[in-house]
């Protein structure tokens, strides 16, 4: 019996707990439907990248989050979304921009970052291309073979002025990698032409006189002051390691956003209200019970938002509000048992054992196919649609705790007297 | 008992509303979103008066962008569909609207079609991932009542019952596509995949009854013919299987009437779905399962 006074009492601290912590604590994660703003999807072209394109995704990543964070927005997520097996798409990546919806300039400076890359002499032979007139075709970008090294083996790019012609050039740092990369090509190409190319456009072509191992290289010859400082600031900001194209964009307004809020609140309380009236109407002391039950079962879902935290969208807000209609049925299924057994002429306590015990197979086999729906709806969804997996299937797994066992220890700590009158207050309905 | 000694009666119900559904889908035809078709969609507000439809519509044609739709909204505004348009096309549409202090851009979204199709092809799958999952998991749960109707039976007729549980909402969903120009959208295939997890419990909250009520009658030897342990298995659990969805849909209630505006069609497609899940499960479910015994029988 202590013991049981003390799990109640632990129960309610709990509830309370987490109460007084939502109370306090920084707000929620907004999802973007919500706080307004960008969800942009680029598509990057990997088919030339010589390595592992899951590293160039992953460094291609890094460089945009950099470039976005310098933007200045608060809590960006940038993700890679690369083929599975289920999946199957092209190398995607995902930049959600919450607060931004003068979207139009973030997309003019992340589509801006510079594609650097080395090539070398493609050796090709134009002899064979000179026509009956004795024309010769040259394609200049076929005289290039690309190489290992781009702009993502780049450490630091600086504005430096020449000495003696004070013109500008732009000197480059690669980190360890990428001076190796840079020492191998030097190498195997002493007196050939190595080809600096920005955005798939020639910029310098420097011949090799000696291996360069330190890492460094200069691109020089024609900069502005004012080119030339752009340009480093770009390559700074991070050379893109494979060019990408945007291909789908979504901005939602920050007032859409607002009212889907105070909706979503206004619905979630007044569902709140209802199911706690049907309780108490319906199940009477249960009932009452329950409603407690639910009231803590909300207080942890919040907190639980809060810890994780789970990015709330307009879905997610549906998704708890379903799951508190789900934490309900646990209580429903007890109770109904238990008003069985109470027609049948048990004892209050043993109707409440009985009732508790086998309803919760069938509250295990029922919440468990909710959880796989949750899953599989996690892993289709874009992020808009992860928050209303994320809040049902936690709500799922919660409502286990709260419906089953919370419940069941408040009930066992009242001390139940058979008489007619508690009868009545376990019975449920509208009838005696 | 009501139930079982007329199951045909209720199953031609469920069969007519299928049809009736089925029906509305050809008819009516579901509309797909952006979401899954790729394409843009702009919406801007004028700040003094909309111009002429018309006049919009040459200013836009002159573009090229292809089939461009174009809506009138609200008191000044415009809604403007057409394929995905790159940046800069974006740009030369909004000028083609109009000079820039004369309107504003409420919202933009242009979907590239491969992320359209990457939706779709995801959306097929996580239906037909949860319809094997169903099957399988009450197959595993259901599997020590292999009698007299084998447990994949049970899973059977699950799916039976939650196809009809999908195809009822969808075809509602058709009529508002009609009349109220919903589309099919990323919320859309949530509502339906929920209704498939949310109306399967329901129906295991009869089911396990059934299978509790077999497990008695096996204990005490009794030999009660299959359809008298159903009826009496729905008797008892009725009850349960309403207030159970009753809560849900006090809840989801709350969410359509009060609730954001974006959820407000997937609230409705819940609450039709948990309704008709409720009706399949006592409906539906049961007087199928005796029927699919009757038959074996009859072999």
């Amino acid at each position: 019996m202590i013991k049981r006074l003390l799990t109640t009492c632990a129960l309610l601290v709990l509830g309370f707990g987490a109460s007084y912590y939502v109370w306090k604590s920084e707000p929620f994660h907004l999802g973007l439907d919500l706080s307004g703003g960008s969800h942009l999807v680029y598509e990057a072209d990997t088919s030339t990248v010589t390595g592992d394109s899951g590293d160039a995704m992953e460094a291609l990543r890094d460089v945009i989050e950099r470039r976005v964070n310098i933007f200045g927005v608060s809590e960006p997520v940038v993700q890679v979304q690369g083929p599975g097996l289920i999946s199957g798409s092209a190398n995607q990546l995902i930049v959600d921009l919450p607060g931004v919806t003068d979207v139009d300039e973030a997309v003019r400076m992340i589509g801006e970052t510079p594609l650097l890359e080395f090539k070398i002499e493609s050796g090709i032979d134009f002899t064979n291309s000179i026509d009956e007139e004795g024309n010769i075709t040259i394609d200049p970008d076929s005289l290039f073979t690309p190489t290992e090294l781009t702009g993502r083996y780049l450490e630091r790019a600086a504005l430096e002025f020449d000495p003696t012609t004070r013109e500008p050039y732009v000197s480059l740092q690669f980190d360890d990698e990428g001076a190796r990369l840079f020492a191998e090509i030097t190498r195997d190409n002493i007196g050939k032409t190595v080809a600096i190319y920005l955005d798939g456009e020639l910029k310098s072509n420097p011949v090799v006189r000696e291996a360069i191992t330190g890492g460094e290289a200069v691109i020089s010859g024609g900069f502005t002051p004012d080119e030339a400082r752009e340009l480093v600031k770009n390559l700074n900001y991070g050379a893109l390691p494979v060019p990408i194209t945007l291909i789908s964009r979504q901005t939602i307004g920050a007032t859409l956003g607002e009212d889907a809020i105070a909706a979503g609140v206004r619905a979630a309380i007044i569902g709140f209200i209802m199911v706690c009236a049907f309780l108490i109407l319906w199940y009477r002391l249960p009932g009452l019970v329950a409603a407690l039950a639910l009231s803590i079962f909300v207080a942890i879902m919040l907190a639980l938002f809060k810890l994780i935290p789970v990015t709330l969208t307009a879905a997610g807000i549906a998704g708890f509000i379903i799951s508190m209609g789900i934490a309900v049925d646990a209580n429903v299924l007890i109770f109904e048992r238990l008003k069985e057994e109470l027609r049948i002429g048990a004892t209050i306590g043993d109707a409440m054992r009985v009732g508790f015990t086998r309803a919760w197979l069938s509250i295990r086999d029922s919440n468990f196919s909710g959880l796989i729906v949750a899953m599989i709806l996690f892993w289709f969804g874009t992020s808009l649609i992860k928050g209303f997996a994320l809040t049902l299937g936690i709500g799922i797994l919660v409502s286990l705790f709260t419906a089953h066992t919370a419940t069941r220890v408040f009930l066992s700590v009242l001390d139940f007297k058979e008489s007619r009158a508690m009868r009545f207050l376990f019975s449920s309905g509208l009838g005696k | 008992m009501l139930i079982i000694n007329h199951k045909k009666i209720f199953i031609s119900i469920s069969l007519a509303l299928v049809a009736l559904s089925l029906l509305s889908i050809f008819i009516f035809g579901l509309r797909p979103g952006i979401d899954f078709t790729g394409g843009a969609l702009l919406e801007v507000e004028y700040e003094e008066s909309r111009p002429e439809l018309d006049a919009i519509y040459a200013e836009v044609s002159n573009l090229d962008f292809g089939n461009v739709l174009i809506q009138p909204t609200g008191e000044r505004g415009i809604i403007i569909k057409a394929r995905a348009l790159s940046e800069s096309e974006h740009q030369e549409l909004l000028n083609a609207l109009g000079r820039e202090d004369s309107l504003t851009e409420v919202s933009y979204n242009s979907i590239g079609p491969s992320v359209g199709r990457e939706l779709t092809r995801k959306a097929i799958i996580a239906i037909i991932l949860v319809s094997l999952s169903v099957i399988l998991f009450i197959a595993f749960v259901f599997r020590r009542v292999s009698k007299p109707v084998s447990s994949w039976r049970y899973g059977f007729i699950a799916i039976i019952t939650l196809l009809h549980d999908i195809i009822i909402p969808t075809g509602i969903f058709a009529v508002l596509a009609n009349f109220y120009g919903a589309e099919l959208d990323t919320l859309f295939v949530v509502a339906l995949l929920t209704i498939l997890g949310l109306s399967l419990s329901d129906t295991i909250v009869i089911f396990d009854r059934i299978r509790e009520n077999l497990a008695d009658e096996a204990e005490k030897n009794k030999k009660t013919e299959f359809g008298l342990v159903v009826g009496k298995s729905i008797e008892q659990s009725y009850a349960r299987s309403i207030a159970t969805s009753l809560t849900v849909i006090i809840v989801l209630l709350a969410l359509l009437f009060f609730g954001p505006e974006s959820t407000k069609h997937f609230a409705l497609m819940l609450t039709a779905g948990m309704t008709v899940g409720t009706y399949s499960s006592i409906f539906l479910a049961s007087p199928l399962l005796v029927w699919a015994e009757e038959l074996q029988n009859k072999k």
